[in-house]
């Protein structure tokens, strides 16, 4: 769906003064001409006040004033020297911001990992072992139901199994593998990854498995025929031709973790930093340029990490 | 004639099993835990059987109106599930020709989809901030009494909270018209013109049908995702705040199987709407394997 759309947006830039109707053209054609813009200005003008015109206030506000009770127009960068309050002066220590970028930091990569090794492990049974359509369909909407669910409540849904008195807890002290139950499982970094990682393997599985379904069977075959064994045709055919998949489902685990902060605080117990939560705590005190200037520095580094993922990919195709 | 399964089948669906034991096994275990009797806590074993916690969530969990936010959360559910439909689909129209900013349009709603949904969220509460008090300095400029006395904000549910929900939905749906398009049989449209079909004709009673079973599935997708957001909301929908961010809230202080109760019945609205999209999309299938046209079946 995902490469659909991708294909798509290659095509769209050739557009050019020559595809306008001629001068003369019928009056109905010059109509239809105009048909796109009224089609899409809907979805634009959403766009526009919901997304691009909100970007553009977070950028402007980070460089404004504010008292206790209100945000005032200025440029100054009191901001930004805030959000990186003292950290050349603690070099090489880490200090709050550098610390918390880390941590979440560190996130992005395990759950990345999990997430990448698992969703390739199912989008490649489904795409390859499952033999009719019908099981196909049936086995992926058994994936993609708990994603139309509520994550608060997939979150909260791991209580009973990880809490102190909880299933696991239950099951290693009753066999005697633990002598008294295990905090470590909640409320952890533990519990925060494995939330990650339940919640959004779907999104490494969709377009994954989008790109598999896409991979010509007769190159696996051609790939047997030649003598390759099962690891060879997967690590030679199969990843090299998933891999527009595995970075649109990269960039999305990636950026979705580095934002969080609902599963965090949840799953955290509320008691780990993220950058997402620094936001949210000082829009809550109302300190809206310093949460603004926070969101700028995400901001950039979430799209330098997109760029260098998708740089990746096209250097690997010129070679 | 069938090949015989190779033995990596078995290990991938032993894994790809437990992959869905994982995603629903937790999910079952609050959903049993929520039936709790009174005497029940928030882990196993369960203590009796009963519907005590349904009754007491019926009841207001303190100063929460359950209720309130449940219908409130309902009604954008299904403003946002309409809205997201029509934008899509006249998006995906359009984008079936070539249009200046095309390429910016598509590349926008790919960003408000990776954008961190709390970036987005404090984007639109500064907006709205910005724009209350740019009212409320008219207001005094002008001296309009209605505004100097009554006014307070703009943000709310269905203006601010909309607007945060349709810039994560509409991505999606332009997604799935992408992919529908993608798919789509112009000789159809064509055949249609020939016929005299004037552009709305033609999109009534041949596009629409063809691409009808998509819809369902951008609807399900405008729906859930508006149910069940949190991040987006969290600072943008003003004084009331939807189910999904009340249940966020009671995360930290409620220690009683109430809050699955909630889980409970938040779960049940989603897989209901799950299932009528689901059987819907089925049935219009049915239909057009039953009803379908029997062009090159040898009637002549």
């Amino acid at each position: 769906m995902l490469r659909d759309a991708a294909l798509s947006a290659e095509a769209i830039p050739g557009e050019t003064a020559r595809d306008r109707p001629r001068a003369g053209a019928m009056a109905s054609r010059r109509a239809g001409a105009l048909a796109p813009y009224w089609q899409a200005a809907p979805m634009a003008l959403v766009f526009l006040l919901f997304f691009v015109l909100p970007l553009l206030v977070t950028l402007i506000v980070s460089f404004w004033n504010y008292t206790e009770y209100s945000i005032e127009p200025a440029f100054t960068l009191d901001n930004y020297r805030e959000v990186f309050d003292g950290c050349l002066a603690d070099l090489p220590g880490l200090c709050t911001t550098f610390k918390t970028y880390l941590s979440t930091l560190k996130f992005c990569l395990i759950v990345w990992a999990s997430t990448l090794l698992i969703g390739f492990t199912v989008a490649y049974f489904l795409a390859f072992h499952v033999r009719t359509m019908t099981m196909q369909i049936v086995l992926f909407l058994l994936c993609t139901i708990p994603f139309w669910t509520s994550n608060v409540i997939r979150m909260i849904s791991w209580i009973p199994l990880l809490g102190r008195n909880g299933l696991i807890n239950q099951a290693l002290v009753g066999t005697g593998l633990a002598g008294s139950p295990q905090e470590w499982l909640l409320y952890s970094d533990f519990s925060v990854v494995l939330a990650f990682v339940h919640l959004y393997t779907l999104f490494m599985v969709v377009p994954i498995f989008n790109s598999m379904m896409r991979i010509d069977r007769a190159l696996v075959e051609a790939a047997y025929d030649s003598g390759a064994s099962g690891w060879q045709t997967l690590w030679n055919v199969v990843i090299p031709l998933s891999k527009p998949g595995i970075a649109i489902g990269s960039i999305f685990v990636i950026t979705i973790v580095m934002g969080d902060f609902v599963t965090i605080g949840v799953m955290g117990g509320q008691q780990i930093a993220s950058i997402g939560k620094i936001i949210n705590v000082q829009v809550n005190y109302l300190q809206f340029p310093i949460a603004a200037a926070n969101a700028v520095v995400l901001l950039v580094l979430v799209l330098l990490i997109i760029w260098a993922l998708t740089r990746m990919i096209d250097i690997r195709k010129e070679l | 004639m069938r090949e015989a399964r190779p033995a990596s089948f078995y290990a991938l669906a032993l894994f790809f099993g437990l992959f869905v034991l994982f995603l629903y096994g937790p999910m079952i275990t609050i959903l049993v835990l929520s039936f709790q009797g009174p005497q029940g806590g928030l882990t196993f074993p369960l203590n009796g059987l009963s519907l005590h916690w349904f009754g007491s969530l019926w009841n207001g969990i303190g100063v929460i109106d359950i209720g309130a936010a449940l219908r409130r959360s309902l009604w954008l559910g299904v403003v946002v599930m309409l809205l997201t439909v029509v934008i899509s689909v006249m998006a995906g129209l359009a984008f079936r020709r070539r249009f200046r900013g095309a390429a910016l349009l598509f590349y926008v709603a790919i960003a408000s989809l990776i954008m961190p949904s709390i970036v987005v969220s404090l984007g639109i509460a500064l907006e709205f901030r910005i724009l209350d008090d740019s009212i409320k300095a008219l207001g005094d400029a002008w001296e309009i009494e209605a505004v100097q006395r009554g006014y307070t904000t703009a943000m709310g549910l269905f203006t601010s909270g909309l607007g945060a929900h349709l810039s994560w939905t509409l991505p999606f749906g332009l997604l799935i018209m992408f992919a529908v398009f993608n798919r789509f049989d112009r000789r159809y449209e064509e055949a249609a013109r020939d016929l005299g079909a004037t552009p709305w004709q033609s999109f009534r009673h041949v596009v629409l049908p063809i691409v009808a079973p998509s819809l369902i599935g951008i609807a399900l997708f405008g729906f859930t995702l508006s149910w069940d957001e949190v991040a987006r909301s969290s600072q943008a929908l003003g004084s009331r705040n939807t189910l999904p961010l009340e249940l966020r809230g009671l995360t930290t202080t409620v220690t009683t199987p109430v809050i699955y109760a909630l889980g409970t019945v938040t779960t049940g609205i989603s897989m209901t709407v799950i299932g009528i999209c689901l059987a819907l999309a089925m049935m219009v299938q049915r239909r057009r394997r039953r009803q379908g046209t029997d062009a090159g079946r040898g009637m002549l």
